[in-house]
Formats: structure tokens, sequence, C-alpha cells
């Protein structure tokens, strides 16, 4: 029991660590623009398969710097010549738009790179297990995303809280219009947080592509759970979208490993159903088998409770 | 007076052109996309009263057209059991009773804010039902849904609806009747209020009205117009399955009614419209119609915020002024070369896409390894692209012109 | 260069084959086949692949030789259902609106169920206007048992089928002592499970069942959990009906983990799938399906093949029994020399057809369910003459059962139309 304890808390550790990498530039976007950026995971997706052509000639370190940084020049752009023209016709406007975006970005990828799974392989050099436990490996490679996720995190933290660039988009994100009447550039604050925050999706996709699969529905997968860490986390707060990576990361991990279910539940209560009682199926399931929608669950809860989520300070 | 039967004839028309549509297109298919027509109008409209009228973006309607015509595919399988006895020309209200059940339920939660609240609730709720209709595979049949008969209820005047040419025509008066209620709803105090809720609640809290109470109002109103195009659905295919709630239908009807223009009662109707013809035409000529889907739909955004019906209603002032005929020309001179440019685009595309060596495209036949055929068609794309530019200015100047009161030119 | 209205290389080289075979076939108007499978989308690899094939076929095996029924052509029309139940409803109906008659449809059996539910209730209210469902692929035995119809042929194996050979073989192995079974959360994924159960149980009752886990189809990120649940469990082999992303995902987890254990599949090959496994999958990825893939039985298969790959030389025959179908619907068609879906069923049943593998197969005219020998292969890299996703690797086949040991019994009561 213990092994599959360590473990699920591991899985769930790496998959909120790269869960955040998602959530923090959608964070910001979220919250300086009042845009749900739809096609975030999409640049996601993105980043995974420039990685993937990128390692064909060059290798999958070249492809850890350059794609990423291809993604966050392509985001800046779509900021540039679309959102920002779309954003004088109100949110809806803008929120349909980066839908419209989403929708194109996963189209481009199937034309470009075709529809079939891309076989986009960690490097060699971490392609060892970094240690056993109870007989199951722990792969350096995903030792690696732990470091990559958490050294991310780490800088972001410290340049949002002790640089001057990072106190000027903090002051942003609560207060725009000061912010323009105090000389700054918003537009190109605008930009260049979009940029950021893409790019850094495009990262956890270089990192995420050769252990989830790359393929072109890798980002629909991943997209609205993003949503939900964001507001579960509390709008414009980068600690509570940590917080919330890390609970949905782990929540889904150990219901997958737990092996209760209504069943148990039911035993406990002494009360018993016939097997063709008409709501069968609720008396028969599990908690792995709902492990993936336990997040909407929660999401829908919070917000009834906690309109603000958890460590949010305004509503809209 | 002439208002009102101006507006009467507008409804007879529209009623006729509902009923005469099959005389004019009467093969299976454009019975089959009229069918889908009738039920993504209701559809749209409904979520239009959400979006358009109330203010409240929803990512999770489909719930309630999914909800409901999950009710009329067992309703269906009830009467073909024998076990209740009505004429299945009431399906479509039996799933918007239950929409409506829905939306009282869901709506009593979800309303009490606007905004990113209400989106994101509607997005959880919405990806919670369609998760759990994959679980709870008694009631929602699993990935293949589940499936009933629609000949099984007592006879319509003679009428069995075996065919989908007699669906079409209770479908036509369905629709009818939920555009004409639809219609009616926004004339009354609450569809009226929706929109000062929409515009700025708190003004609307001061006058007395509560808008919580306003937006629920306004969201069971559309969670039963769901319900109903739900149960059009069941009747038409006599199956409905998971993904007829989950967000992907959810998304398509933000689409519609955003393609259409949300600020407009017939917005959704012409999004409906467009975007059905677009489904179930384009995909026959190409594998890559979403991407073509995509960006168009992008343009949309970018260049039309207000929709298709936003574009008509853009020229009501020249048609007013009798101004429209000068725009005609400039049109033209844009349009045209505009067209070849989404053409060799378009031919760009698919020759780099295709599979063969040769690419047979409007009685031409390109050859995807020669680089004359490239340079050809590119010449003509970035020719064509110019000459739309260049016109740009001349349809900006005439636009203008057919738009200004003649004494206004001057200041 | 440009040519205004006329034809290049292949085309004309095309029309010239047609022209010299046959001079009526110029008249004759074609036989259309419609082809329904997911074209566009997520799923679109596997059925832009089929249609290659069925094109393939078409022209190969008969356009090239004077067509049939005395010289027409055959027409492969594309319909894209997207792999989705409501879409097949909308192809469905252009597909009668243009006069297609014969539906070639496989990928998913959900599909499979609601096109069969349809054209049974659209063929009872149509008398005349039939219309024939060709399933290729889809697997659920419901197809063929509880749910089965006159209008409905499979020319595939179905899952329990396919499981009792993979057993069979699975309980040889005397070194598997514990089974894991993972699945996607619906009616296959079930299918599978259940029936492996059970019939493990029956053949090595000694193998414990460690584990019998579903995971909802194409939402999950990362398979890594759930191999967690499989490592601590101490199996020794995992049995999976996962196809497509699901497929690739759950083994290159299970790979990660440092778990070496034969992992038996039905989809596990093809279509990217083979080139990502690549070295990882190698000698532990099994696969059950009709048809062996390496070493080839005949020369005829062997120049098919060769002929496909210079044709297409991205994709590759991963489904052999598209072939097998369509040779034996014109067979039918022959035989009946007829176009008329009820003539051609009539003449389906029970018949008995040789395979370019040279091997002869039978369509069972009590279900309309074919028989043919199964095969359990390896994902490897050695003795491949032809691989996969051009990646060196392909599938050799280790363990065969012919056909007359795969029968079973079936519950199917058919209606059967009058005429």
């Amino acid at each position: 029991m213990l092994e599959v304890f360590i473990f699920a808390t591991l899985n769930g550790l790496v998959t909120g660590l790269l869960l955040f990498m998602l959530a923090s530039g959608l964070t910001l976007i979220f919250s300086m623009m009042g845009v749900l950026n739809f096609a975030h995971a999409s640049f996601y997706m993105l980043g995974a398969y420039f990685a993937y052509s990128i390692s064909l000639t060059m290798g999958f370190w070249l492809g850890l710097i350059f794609a990423p940084l291809i993604v966050g020049v392509l985001g800046a752009m779509v900021e540039r010549y679309g959102l920002r023209r779309v954003h004088k016709s109100g949110h809806v406007a803008e929120l349909v738009f980066t839908f419209g975006a989403a929708f194109l970005i996963e189209e481009s990828i199937q034309f470009f790179w075709g529809p079939a799974t891309k076989n986009y392989r960690s490097p060699d050099i971490l392609d060892f297990p970094l240690f056993t436990l109870f007989g199951q490996e722990f792969s350096a490679y995903r030792g690696f995303m732990i470091f990559i996720s958490m050294a991310i995190f780490i800088v972001l933290f410290r340049v949002l809280t002790h640089s001057r660039i990072g106190i000027i988009i903090q002051a942003a994100i609560t207060h725009p219009h000061t912010v323009a009447n105090l000389g700054h550039n918003v537009p190109l604050i605008f930009m260049g947080v979009f940029g950021v925050g893409t790019a850094l999706a495009g990262l956890a996709g270089v990192i995420a592509g050769p252990v989830l699969t790359t393929f072109p529905g890798m980002a629909a997968v991943l997209g609205s759970i993003v949503f939900v860490i964001v507001v579960i986390g509390g709008l414009g707060s980068l600690a509570g979208a940590f917080i919330a990576s890390l609970l949905i990361g782990l929540l889904q991990s150990y219901a997958i490993a737990s092996s209760v279910g209504m069943p148990d539940l039911l035993d406990l209560l002494g009360v018993s159903f016939e097997a063709d009682h008409p709501l069968n199926d609720l008396w028969t399931v599990t908690l792995p088998q709902i492990a993936p929608i336990l997040p909407f669950l929660l999401l829908v809860l919070v917000l009834i409770f906690r309109p603000t989520g958890l460590l949010g300070k305004r509503e809209e | 007076m002439m208002a009102s039967i101006a507006k009467l004839s507008l409804w007879a028309g529209y009623l006729l052109v509902l009923l005469a549509l099959p005389q004019f297109f009467d093969s299976i298919l454009s019975i089959s996309i009229f069918n889908q027509m009738a039920i993504a109008i209701i559809f749209a409209l409904s979520y239009n009263m959400l979006l358009g009228q109330g203010g409240m973006l929803s990512f999770g309607h489909a719930v309630y057209f999914g909800l409901g015509g999950f009710l009329a595919v067992h309703t269906l399988i009830l009467i073909e059991n024998g076990s209740v006895y009505f004429s299945i020309i009431f399906i479509p209200l039996v799933g918007g009773i239950f929409g409506l059940l829905a939306a009282i339920f869901i709506g009593s939660f979800s309303t009490r804010k606007a905004g990113t609240v209400f989106a994101m609730i509607s997005l959880g709720i919405g990806e919670l039902i369609a998760a759990s209709s994959l679980i709870f595979v008694s009631f929602f049949g699993g990935e293949a849904g589940v499936s009933g008969d629609r000949t099984f209820g007592p006879l319509f005047f003679g009428v069995d609806f075996a065919q989908d040419l007699e669906i079409y025509y209770l479908a036509a008066i369905w629709v009818f009747i939920a555009t004409v209620f639809m219609y009616l709803f926004t004339q009354t105090p609450a569809g009226r209020m929706a929109n000062a809720v929409r515009d700025n609640p708190e003004r609307a809290e001061f006058i007395g009205y509560s808008a919580r109470r306003v937006r629920f109002i306004s969201f069971c109103a559309s969670g039963l117009f769901a319900g109903i195009a739900g149960g059009l659905f069941a009747l038409n295919y006599e199956f409905i399955t998971e993904e007829n709630l989950n967000a992907a239908t959810s998304g398509r009807v933000l689409l519609m009614a955003y393609i259409g223009g949300l600020g407009y009662f017939i917005g959704p109707i012409i999004g409906a419209v467009v975007l059905t013809l677009m489904n179930s035409l384009l995909s026959n000529y190409s594998e890559l119609w979403l991407l073509y889907l995509g960006v168009l739909f992008l343009l949309t955004v970018m260049f039309l915020p207000r929709g298709f019906a936003g574009l008509i209603m853009m020229h009501q002032v020249a048609w007013l002024r009798g101004t429209l005929r000068r725009l005609a020309l400039p049109y033209l001179i844009t349009g045209i070369p505009a067209f070849i440019f989404i053409l060799a685009s378009i031919a760009m595309i698919e020759l780099s896409h295709t599979d063969g060596e040769v690419f047979h495209y409007l009685g031409v036949s390109l050859e995807r390894g020669s680089s004359i055929d490239w340079m050809l068609i590119g010449g003509i794309a970035i020719a064509a692209f110019l000459a739309t530019r260049k016109s740009l200015q001349q349809l900006k100047d005439a636009w203008e012109d057919a738009n200004t009161l003649p004494g206004d030119e001057d200041s | 260069m440009i040519k205004i209205k006329l034809f290049s290389k292949f085309n004309s080289l095309l029309i010239c084959t047609l022209l010299c075979l046959g001079n009526i076939s110029q008249a004759q108007e074609p036989v259309r086949i419609a082809f329904m499978d997911p074209l566009s989308g997520t799923f679109a690899s596997i059925g832009t692949s089929g249609l290659k094939q069925i094109q393939f076929a078409a022209d190969y095996l008969f356009n090239s030789r004077g067509g049939i029924l005395g010289g027409r052509m055959i027409e492969i029309v594309p319909l894209d259902n997207k792999q989705s139940p409501t879409e097949t409803q909308l192809q469905f109906r252009r597909a009668v609106s243009e006069g297609l008659q014969i539906i070639f449809q496989g990928n998913s059996s959900a599909v499979a169920n609601t096109l069969s539910t349809t054209i049974s209730r659209f063929n009872r209210r149509n008398p005349g206007k039939e219309v024939l469902q060709i399933n290729y692929s889809a697997v659920d035995p419901i197809l063929t048992e509880d749910n089965c119809s006159f209008w409905h042929f499979r020319f595939d194996a179905h899952a329990v089928m396919k499981l009792n050979v993979l057993t069979d073989y699975i309980a040889m192995n005397k070194d598997i002592k514990s089974m894991y079974i993972i699945g996607q959360d619906y009616s296959f994924g079930h299918v599978v499970a259940d029936t492996a159960i059970r019939l493990l149980n029956e053949k090595r009752p000694d193998i414990e069942i460690v584990g019998s886990e579903f995971h909802p189809i194409g939402q999950v990120k990362d398979f890594t959990p759930y191999v967690t649940k499989i490592v601590s469990s101490g199996a020794d082999a995992v049995i999976t009906g996962n196809y497509g992303a699901d497929m690739v995902s759950l083994a290159r987890s299970i790979i990660d983990s440092g778990l070496d254990i034969p992992i038996y599949t039905f989809y596990a090959a093809y279509d990217g799938i083979t080139a990502t496994l690549g070295i990882d999958g190698k000698d532990r990825i099994h696969l059950i399906h009709n048809e062996t893939s390496n070493p080839i039985p005949t020369e005829r298969r062997k120049e098919y093949i060769r002929a496909f790959k210079a044709r297409n030389p991205n994709n590759d025959v991963t489904q052999p029994r598209l072939a097998n179908a369509l040779s034996m619907v014109v067979a039918a068609m022959e035989k009946a020399s007829s176009t008329d879906p009820y003539d051609i069923a009539i003449a389906l049943e029970d018949m008995r057809f040789t395979t370019l593998g040279g091997e002869e197969i039978w369509m069972r005219g009590e279900d309309h369910q074919i028989f043919q020998s199964l095969h359990v292969s390896v994902h490897t890299d050695e003795g491949i003459e032809f691989d996969a996703d051009n990646s060196g690797f392909g599938l050799r086949s280790i363990y065969h059962v012919p056909a007359e040991e795969t029968i079973v019994e079936t519950s199917c009561q058919m209606r059967r139309p009058r005429r």
C-alpha cells in the first residue's frame, strides 16, 4: 500500500507541476486582460510539435530552448494582430476569438504534421531510472520534469515579486487604468505577458510531449482542466494557481490509485441493491472511474461556496 | 398599424418559406439538411436568450439540449413498448419540459452571479454531465447512445412519420412556434429586464428588480427551448448519444449564435443556417474543410464583430436612402480579386496536401512537383491580393458616399 | 505545367488501360460503393488509411482488369462520418440521397451499432431502396449476436473470437501467473474485460486476475498512475483493448516504469503507433489479428502489398480484410448478376472465398460473421519483410489458429425480409 501511496504522490506531483506551467501563464493572461484564453493548451501542443521537429535534426536540448521561444513569438503575434483587434468588441468576442484560434491551431497541426501520433522521445541521457522503489522505476526524465517546473515557479515568483517589471505587471492586473495613466505602455505589457504565458505553455508541451504522447488531441485532453485550476486558485493569484495545480494533480492521482467505490460505501452502510436496480450504474461506480471528472466537481463546489476561488481577492 | 401589418406579413413569410422549402429541394439529403437547420435554429435562438439578451456566457448549453433529447428518446421507447400512448408530435414538448426542469435545478445556483463565475459554472456542469453520461450507461447508453423508433405512436391524421419529409413539416411547425414564442419573450417585461440586467445589473436592482431572478427566468426559458430542440433532434434521428450534450456541441451553438450576430434576433437563425450548410456541404469537397472553417471563423470574429446579421444591417442606412446601388460596382471591384485570391490560396493549400502527383481543381490539372505550377498560382494569389488591397480605399470612399447625407459631406 | 482540362501521366495511363481492356466500359455506369469512416478530425489517420486501401483494392483487383459485371468500374465514394454517431446519420442520408446502396464502415463499434439500427429501420420503411452494411472492422460481438441484422455483414473476427485465441496463447505460457486487464470505459472495453476474465478462468484457473480497470476514453493525460497500480499488483502480463492515443500512452507508460511484462493488445500497430513504440516495444507488444503480416504466405499477397506501397509510400496495408470484403461483395454481385443489396446479401450468405493469402474464408449465413484463421503477432524488427510506418519494425506472426477452430456459436435470431 505504501508504495502505491508514494508513487501516487510522485505522479500527482509531476502532473500538478505540469499543469501549473500552463496555469501560471493562463492566470496572468486571464487576470490581466480578462481573457479566458481557450487556445492556451493549443500553444502547449504547438510547443510539443515544434520541439519534436527540432529534435529530429538538432536533438532534444535545442528543442527545449527554441520551441518555447517560437511559441512565445507566435503567441505575441496572436495577441498583437488578433486579440488586440478584437478587444474593442468586448470580452465575449475575445473569448470566441481564442476559441477559434484553438480550433485553427489543431487543424493546422493536422495539416502540417499529419494526424498520426509522433515519435517524440526523451533524450537518451535521461533514459535511466532515477531510483527504484518496491520494484518500480521512477525515470530520470520525470525527475527532470519536476526540476524544470519547480525552477519555473521559483523564477516566476521572484520576477513578479522582486523585479520592477514584475511589480508593474502585478499593478496592471489589479489596476490597469492607473498603470496606463502612470505612463506605462499597457498594450506592450499585455503583448509581453501573452508571449511569456504562451511560451511557458510551449515549454510545458516540450517536456510533456515525450511522456504524454504527441498527437493532435493532446490539447483537448488538457484544455478545460487548466481553466478549472485558474478559477479554483482564484483569479490573479499565482500562488493560488500553484496550490490548485498540485491539489488537482494529487487528487486525480490518488483517486486513480485508490480502489474504493460505491460498493464499499454501501457495504459500510449495510445497504444493498439488486443488480437490475435502475440506478445500478451509480451503485457500482468506483473512484478511479470518476477520477477525471473530480476537478469539475471541485470547480462547481468552489464556485458555489467561494466564488473568488481559494486565494482570489476579486470576483471579476 | 402599418408597422404591425408589416411585422405580421414578415412572420407569415417566414412560415411560408419554412413550409415551401421541400417543394424546391426534395432530395433526401436536402430534407436531412433542413431538419438539421430546424434543430439548429431553435437551439441557437435559445442560446441567444442567454448570451445575446441576458449577457450570460454559457459553455454548457448542450446539457439542456442533450437531456431533453435523452428524455425524448426514452419516451419514444415507452411509446414503442406501449407503456404510454400519445402522438409523437408532442415529443419536442417532452424534451422541452425536461430541459426546463434541468434548467430550474441548475439555474437555482448558477445564476447567482453573471460573468466569469456563471461561465465557469456552466463549463463545470457541462463537463460533469458529459462525463457522467459515459458512466451511467443504463440511461445514457454509453458511446452508442440510446435509440427509439418514432413510428409506433398513434397515427396523426394518417401520418406515421416514417419518412424524414414528414418529420420536416413537423419540425417546421415547431420551429415557427418556438421562434414566435422566443420573439414574444423578448417583448415581455421579463425579456426587457434581461437586457437591462445584462447592461447594468446595479441600476436594475435599484429600480426594484432582482438581477438574479431576472437571470434565472431567462435561464429557464432558454433551457426550455434548448430542450425542445433536443426533442426534435431525437425525433429526427431516433437516437441520441453523449456527444449531443458535450462541450463540442456547446461550443458549436456558441459559434452559430456568434457568427450569426448576437445583437439581433435574426442573427442566430442566420448562423444556424450558414453553419449547418457549411458543415454538410463543405466536408464533401475537401478533407481540410475544418481548416477552412477555422479560418472563416477567425476572420468573422476579427472583421465582423456583429456577425452576418450585423453585416446585413450595416446596409440599412444605404438601403433606406436608396444609395445601395452606388455600392454595387465597388463591391464587385473588390470582390472579384478577393475571390480569386481565396481560390488561389485554396489551390496552394490543397496542392501541398494532395497525396497524388496531380491535383484537379476547377477544370485545371496541377502538378505537385512542378515549380512552374507553384509559381503561377503563387503569382496569381499575390496579384489578386494586391489588387484587393488597392481597391479597398475605393470601396471605403464609396461606402462613405452611400452612407453620408448630402449635407454632411463638407463637415 | 498547368494543362487545361486534360490528363497527366498517371491519369492517362489509367484511362488507356481502361480503354484498352474493355471498349464497352465507357458506356456503362460504374458500381458505386460508399466508404464511411473518419476522414477528418482526431481519428482521421485510420480512416484515410482505410480509404486508400479500399481505393487501391478496387483499382488493382478489378478496375485495372476490365471492371466487374461485364465491364463496369468500381467507384469508391468517401463519406466522412468523423467517427461520430450523429455525423453517421447525416452521411447515411447523403449516401441514400446519392443512390449508394453498399456502405463500407469499420471504425468504432458505437458507430457500427447506430448505423446497423438506422439501416434496418430505413430498409423496413423503404422497400426497394435497401442499403447493405459491410462492416470490415467493428468487433463488438453484439452486431452478429443479439443485434444481428440481415443487412449487416462482418468481415472481421469479433472480440470474443479474438480473445478466445489470445487466451489460448496466453494459457500456453506457464510463466504467466497473474493478469491485469485495463481498457477504455465503453462497450468494447467492457466486452474485452468480461470475456478475458471468463475465458482465463476456464482455461487457466490458476491465473489470478489481479486487477481490472476502466479509464475514460481519450481523457487520460498520463497513464502513470494506472501503471503504478499494475506494478504494485505484481501482474505478469496485461491485456488491453485500447486503441489510438490511449494505446500508445498506456504502452509508453508501462515501458517507462521499467515493467518488463508482455502486453496483449488488439490495435497496437500501424498509423504511427508502430513507429512511436519502436525499440521499446520490441518482443513485448503482442497483437491478435487476422491475415499474417510477416511472413506473408503467398507471392500474390506480397505483390499486392508492394504495389500498394509503390502507390502509397507513407501508408501500409493495415486491413487486408478490406480487400477480402470488397472481393467477396464483388463475387456476390457476379454470382447474382445484380447490384441489388438483397441479391448480394443472399449470395454472400455461406459464401466461401479464397483470399490473396491463399486461405479459404467462410461467411456464415446464420449471423453474417466471417471465419478465417487468426494469428497472434509480436512487435519486432527481426524477420520483418514488410514493416509498418516505414520504421523497420513490424508484426511477426508467432501463433496461428485455423479458421475451423475459431468458430463460435451465435445467439443471432435473424429477421429475414420477405421478397
